[in-house]
């Protein structure tokens, strides 16, 4: 049995933690502290917690403004508030002066199944990827959520970190090396590599399991920074394999499978992008239920990994 | 050097150190006219012939924005990152020939830098940008800069600083929904260290405010938010630093000054004309702006 642990959890506790030994560090939220899980720095540290209400627009700016007197801060809500609404808040006034903001977006994906289409977010990578100067990155588990918050801390510049709602398995060791802007090898394989993201990472290799059995050797890579994306890497692992897959649970178009195959586009490589098809979410009871609806099972990454080997 | 001390909002002296030569600011009312007249004559010369600019929107701030770089805030080229510094962000960006021009006669950057105004590779862009010595930041978006001021406010009083943020907005600018987030903001923080200044001119880029998209009583609109309200002539110079230094003995709450201005104002034709909101002037217009500019009474 695979153990797993929340990455919202690991966020909250983590940002204390290090928020009680970098006294610039203030977080802002807007009305979902008790899901984005900043609860635990209100509690803790209330002078360096700011209540911004129901308006990200303005959370956002004024996260710029307090960057622009020195401080980090790190704003939080669901994926689709913080990237969303605030679209323009973000583009002029952090991502093009460069400042030092942390966006936060929590429930990413489909991983607040109840909600539905308007609490979902299926095109947030696509949007903040788009930004010049923005970072985007996805941490796999719980561990590797805590050295992101660290990593991010340690940058100077504005990023966009996402973050599930779903309790996911853990994939990596405390001691496990996460930088931004690297990728890491999870699993090897020689046929076919497996680039994934977030919760579709364990997807893969459920499914690179299965292939094996069936003589398919399969490599899985944990692209936790999309942008800026380790390109050379990636092209390494693209070498000598017969296809390759991205797997993220996120639009199709402009996400994950999107960089990867820009990267890519002058290789003579085979891609197959499994993500979901230019399409809003629903509600449903289970996140699973999703998963299964949007193709976003191992199952799926499979049937793309035999139409890969089949050629060659 | 020599040790300036001036009374801050706060109760407490501010402290700032400046070189005699940089020494450019006084409360002499008859200096600071002076200064806002060599500032809208530097905003003609941006402007030019041929090429667009904001001449409407930048004339009306003209003696709001020379109050503050040459009388209110506390600052000084040399120290650029001093974290005493009062803050000033202008929000409606486009004015932003105004700030430049105060900037240079600062020595933010050489006055040359002034012709070299919105050309490619630039310091000085269309809309403030950190980059540009003096620009605190980046605003051209309408709406942001109060949100802005917010957290900067919002910083100081977390640091325990003295320094006092102003916000220049259009009246137009009223009408982003943001603004009023900020509004609220700032009053449920009680940042007594923000100062904003509505540059009431009356006029959109396409017209008459009342008649294009009415915002109603901008006064009561405040007042309901919990600011401290003024009023002013903005372009009595007279009123507007007596006002600014009555600001800082509001304690507990934002204060706003709706500063009634002219767009266009110092120049005969442009006044209260909305169409010289972004215009290129042809050479007869800049002549008459120029000698306008150069029979304002200081």
């Amino acid at each position: 049995m695979v153990r797993k642990e929340n990455l919202k959890e690991a966020y909250g506790r983590e940002l204390v933690e290090i928020a009680k030994k970098n006294p610039r560090i203030v977080v802002l939220d807007a009305d979902l502290c008790g899901s984005t899980m900043t609860c635990y720095m209100e509690q803790e540290i209330p002078q360096r917690f700011f209540e911004m209400g129901i308006a990200e627009q303005n959370m956002l700016s004024v996260a710029a403004g307090l960057a622009l007197v020195g401080k980090i801060p790190f704003v939080n809500s669901f994926s689709v508030f913080t990237t969303g609404q605030p679209f323009n808040q973000i583009r002029q006034g952090i991502a093009l002066p460069k400042l030092n903001v942390k966006i936060f977006g929590s429930s990413c994906g489909l991983s607040d199944a109840g909600d539905g289409a308007t609490h979902q977010s299926v095109e947030d990578i696509a949007i903040m990827r788009a930004i010049p100067n923005m970072s985007v990155i996805i941490p796999v588990d719980a561990i590797e959520t805590k050295k992101v918050v660290r990593a991010v801390v340690e940058y100077l510049g504005p990023v966009y970190v996402r973050i599930s709602r779903t309790s996911l398995p853990i994939l990596t060791e405390e001691d496990t090396p996460f930088q931004i802007g690297r990728i890491s090898l999870i699993k090897d394989g020689f046929d076919i590599t497996i680039f994934a993201c977030g919760l579709m990472v364990y997807q893969a290799l459920r499914a690179r399991e299965v292939l094996a059995n069936k003589g398919i050797s399969v490599r899985v890579v944990n692209v936790s920074t999309i942008k800026p994306l380790d390109r050379e890497t990636v092209k390494i692992y693209s070498q000598g394999v017969k296809g390759i897959i991205t797997a993220e649970e996120h639009s199709i178009i402009g996400g994950l499978g999107g960089a990867i195959t820009e990267a890519l586009s002058n290789q003579m490589v085979r891609i197959e992008r499994v993500g979901i098809k230019d399409t809003f979410g629903q509600s449903a009871q289970t996140h699973e239920e999703l998963l299964e609806h949007y193709s976003l099972m191992p199952e799926n990454i499979i049937e793309k990994a035999k139409e890969l080997i089949k050629y060659k | 050097m020599i040790k300036m001390i001036s009374k801050s909002g706060f109760g407490h002296e501010r402290v700032c150190f400046m070189e005699v030569e940089h020494l450019k600011k006084s409360r002499d009312i008859k200096w600071l006219k002076k200064m806002s007249k060599i500032i809208r004559a530097d905003i003609l010369e941006m402007i030019g012939v041929g090429k667009k600019g904001h001449l409407g929107g930048s004339m009306s701030s003209a003696d709001l924005v020379t109050a503050l770089y040459f009388y209110k805030l506390s600052h000084n080229p040399k120290y650029p990152n001093d974290p005493h510094r009062d803050r000033f962000i202008f929000s409606k960006g486009h004015s932003v020939l105004t700030q430049y021009a105060a900037l240079a006669e600062w020595d933010y950057f050489s006055k040359s830098e002034l012709k070299e105004t919105k050309t490619l590779g630039s310091i000085l862009q269309g809309h403030p940008e950190i980059r540009t010595p003096g620009i605190e930041a980046n605003t051209g978006s309408l709406g942001q800069g109060l949100s802005m001021g917010v957290g900067m406010a919002l910083g100081g009083k977390l640091d325990k600083l003295n320094y006092k943020v102003y916000v220049i907005v259009g009246d137009g600018e009223l009408a982003e929904g943001q603004i009023w987030e900020a509004a609220n903001a700032a009053n449920f923080y009680k940042l007594d260290n923000l100062v904003v200044i509505v540059d009431n001119n009356q006029l959109q880029a396409t017209g008459q405010i009342k008649k294009r998209f009415d915002l109603g009583d901008i006064r009561a609109k405040f007042l309901s938010f919990g600011w401290k309200v003024f009023e002013i002539n903005g372009h009595n110079m007279q009123e507007i630093v007596d006002t600014l230094d009555s600001v800082d003995e509001v304690k507990n709450s934002p204060s706003v000054l709706i500063a009634h201005t002219v767009k266009g104002k110092g120049v005969s034709f442009a006044e209260n004309n909305y169409r010289f909101h972004n215009i290129a002037l042809t050479e007869e217009q800049f002549r008459q702006a120029k000698e306008d500019i150069a029979n304002i009474e200081a």
